[in-house]
């Protein structure tokens, strides 16, 4: 069991990168609270960013817990999945292109607009690799029937997308709530730095350590 | 490439206000007759150097007639939001329209004083082409990439269509595509600005390319032709929510400044003349439940003068108008500086109650009967013009030509270009630098001045100033 502790504690940590990075929306809720003059208002803007990344983060992965009933496909799955993971880490890296269609969401639909970012930017994607692992390591456990076994792995992604998403709140809100608070705005372009091209690096490892571990048993 | 974002992008106006002073300053030339290219240059404003107020360098376009106007940079404060996902863009580059070829280039200032060269040039076919829009004037950078409003439609005249807004890319200076989903009723173009946070834009009417391009037309003028209206924009839906005649005697609405606070739902808007007295005005727009609203706040009145000292354009009038032509709004949202080209005079007003603005000081130097001298020593030809103001509000520089054949019917001859600089009081009022009189090359006028790092008419902020 100590491969799934480790596979937690990826969910959790992707959670707490994502919710620091300012690209991800954080200084979002401390516009918002500025803007409106109250407190009230920060909270309220990260509820929707964390709802948008958790919707995003249940999209990609709710397929993938339908696909566990191709008991059969398994290898070929997270293959496919990695390579998928490898292809927009690799993607990301090559074209340094910020989608512009996110620039049309209104700065009043929070909520759509962190949605589309946790697609476009492969947040939710990278999860999926680790989110099969998991599936794995619980059909391992036991050999249960394919309906239990379906039930039993939607289960489990509506828990990585519940955990990854509090993770990710949890960040983003201490440190919008820190920068609202005491640090103030200067703080926002001192600590924003350039990673896209370590996220890219980042999917591609997540994506070629699934890859080599795929035919695994 | 950049590992934090520029650190001449600011979350807010304040922060803005407390970084350190500008050193250059660029000034576009312009060679009024097509004679000579027209070109950039770069000045030196840091008081302590040796080349403080010249000229350090220029860079001169390949083409003539360019006829350059207005312009802006690649990037600003407004990368800052996340929305746009452009935080790592470098403030780098300088996009400069020709108004009367379309033709923009992109020039990269990186480097210091004396590297300032063409990166890119855009020819006018490509923006013919992809928007159908010509005579490109105001710069900014927004959420989508670099907004350019236009003054032209199509054809030979530019009247074939209304002139609007474009989009390019901000990282190759790609010509993508027009702005406008639904235009609604508006078919003149000149300045736009915007509130981002709250999505809305604001934009201004001058007059259709055969109102102004071989000078002002007297009767189209006389008849209220020029543009009067407001057009207030949903920016992201590209959808113009709401027009506001300012009455068709306040003729050509030009410049548009917002509050830098986004917390602020007002802004203010310069109108060059009013055809039943001659008066020029600056009028408040605000948002209030919803809908936009508009007021004049200020009037400025004309000045009387004997037939004998004026040009054929205003002689039946015995009267100079004031003919306000540029305003600026200073970073802390508290001085707008309005530019009197016709009667010479460079006018502060506190604006801290925006419904009330209050005249906080003055300066004369030049003007069309005037012709008041500059401290320095030196005759300013022409009237106050483009008008900018550094971050910190302590310091005004502005320059002397309007447009090349407007110029010769206001001020017939060639008076020389000028950039002069005040500096402002503790609590308000304006003081010309005598040793600050920047002098260009023969045969060439000056006019829209940027400052290095940024400046009161190019950064919108997307975090509140509290």
């Amino acid at each position: 069991m100590e491969g799934t502790a480790g596979l937690w504690l990826a969910v959790v940590a992707s959670g707490l990168y994502h919710g620091v990075n300012p690209g991800m929306g954080w200084p979002l809720a401390v516009s918002a609270a500025l803007m409106e003059r109250r407190a009230g208002a920060l909270w309220r803007a990260l509820a929707a960013l964390a709802a948008g990344h958790l919707a995003a983060t249940l999209a990609i992965l709710m397929p993938f817990a339908a696909l566990s009933l191709l008991i059969e496909w398994q290898v070929e799955i997270r293959v496919g999945a990695a390579v998928l993971v490898i292809a927009l880490g690799a993607w990301i890296l090559v074209t340094k292109r910020h989608p512009r269609f996110l620039a049309r969401v209104p700065p009043s639909r929070l909520a759509l607009w962190s949605f589309l970012v946790a697609l476009a930017h492969g947040a939710a994607l990278m999860l999926v690799p680790i989110y099969l692992g998991l599936c794995r390591a619980g059909a391992d456990a036991g050999h249960a029937a394919a309906g239990d076994l379906m039930g039993g792995n939607l289960g489990i992604a509506a828990v990585v997308a519940v955990v990854h998403s509090a993770a990710m709140l949890s960040a983003g809100g201490a440190l919008a709530w820190a920068v609202h608070r005491w640090l103030g705005l200067g703080f926002l372009t001192r600590s924003w730095f350039d990673l896209e091209r370590v996220w890219a690096a980042s999917l591609i490892l997540v994506g070629l350590i699934a890859l080599a571990t795929a035919g695994h048993r | 490439m950049t590992l934090r974002p520029d650190p001449t992008f600011y979350p807010s106006a304040k922060l803005a206000m407390q970084a350190p002073p500008e050193r250059l300053a660029y000034t576009l030339m312009l060679s009024p007759d097509g004679s000579q290219p027209d070109g950039l240059a770069v000045v030196d404003v840091d008081p302590g150097s040796t080349d403080y107020g010249r000229i350090v360098h220029q860079v001169i376009m390949p083409h003539k007639g360019d006829e350059f106007h207005h312009f802006g940079w690649n990037a600003c404060s407004s990368a800052l939001s996340p929305l746009t996902g452009h935080a790592f863009l470098e403030r780098r580059y300088l996009i400069v329209p020709g108004i009367r070829s379309s033709r923009i280039y992109v020039i990269d200032v990186k480097g210091g004083p004396k590297a300032a060269k063409i990166h890119k040039v855009i020819e006018p076919e490509e923006v013919f082409a992809k928007t159908g829009y010509s005579r490109p004037h105001t710069i900014h950078c927004g959420p989508e990439g670099i907004y350019v409003s236009t003054l032209g439609g199509g054809g030979k005249d530019g009247t074939d269509g209304p002139p609007g807004i474009f989009i390019m890319d901000c990282e190759s200076f790609d010509v993508i595509g027009r702005y406008e989903i639904d235009r609604g009723p508006q078919d003149k173009q000149y300045d736009f600005w915007w509130n981002l946070p709250r999505d809305y834009m604001v934009s201004s009417e001058w007059g259709l390319p055969p109102q102004f391009e071989n000078g002002l037309v007297p009767e189209d003028l006389l008849s209220n032709k020029y543009g009067h209206r407001l057009h207030f924009w949903n920016l992201r839906e590209r959808k113009n929510v709401q027009t506001i005649d300012l009455g068709a005697n306040h003729q050509m609405a030009l410049e548009v400044r917002p509050a830098h606070d986004p917390v602020k739902e007002y802004g203010f808007c310069g109108v060059v003349v009013d055809t039943t007295n001659l008066e020029g005005s600056i009028w408040t727009w605000w948002r209030e439940g919803g809908k936009f609203h508009a007021k004049k706040t200020a009037t400025i009145p004309p000045e009387p003068a004997k037939a004998d000292d004026l040009p054929p354009l205003l002689k039946g009038f015995e009267a100079v108008p004031p003919l306000v032509t540029d305003i600026d709004l200073s970073l802390d949202d508290r001085f707008l500086y309005v530019s009197c080209w016709g009667t010479g005079e460079m006018r502060q007003y506190d604006v801290s109650d925006p419904m009330n603005p209050r005249l906080a000081g003055s300066v004369h130097v030049g003007g069309i009967v005037r012709q008041a001298a500059h401290p320095g020593g030196k005759s300013f030809g022409y009237g106050p013009q483009m008008v900018e103001i550094s971050r910190d509000g302590k310091r005004v520089y502005w320059t002397n030509s309007l447009y090349s054949t407007w110029d010769d019917q206001f001020y017939p001859g060639d008076r020389g270009g000028a950039m002069v600089k005040a500096d402002v009081g503790e609590g308000g009022g304006l003081t010309l630098d005598k040793d600050f009189f920047v002098e260009f090359p023969k045969g060439y006028r000056s006019h829209q001045i940027r400052l290095e790092g940024g400046d009161c008419s190019t950064d919108s902020f997307c975090y509140p100033s509290a």
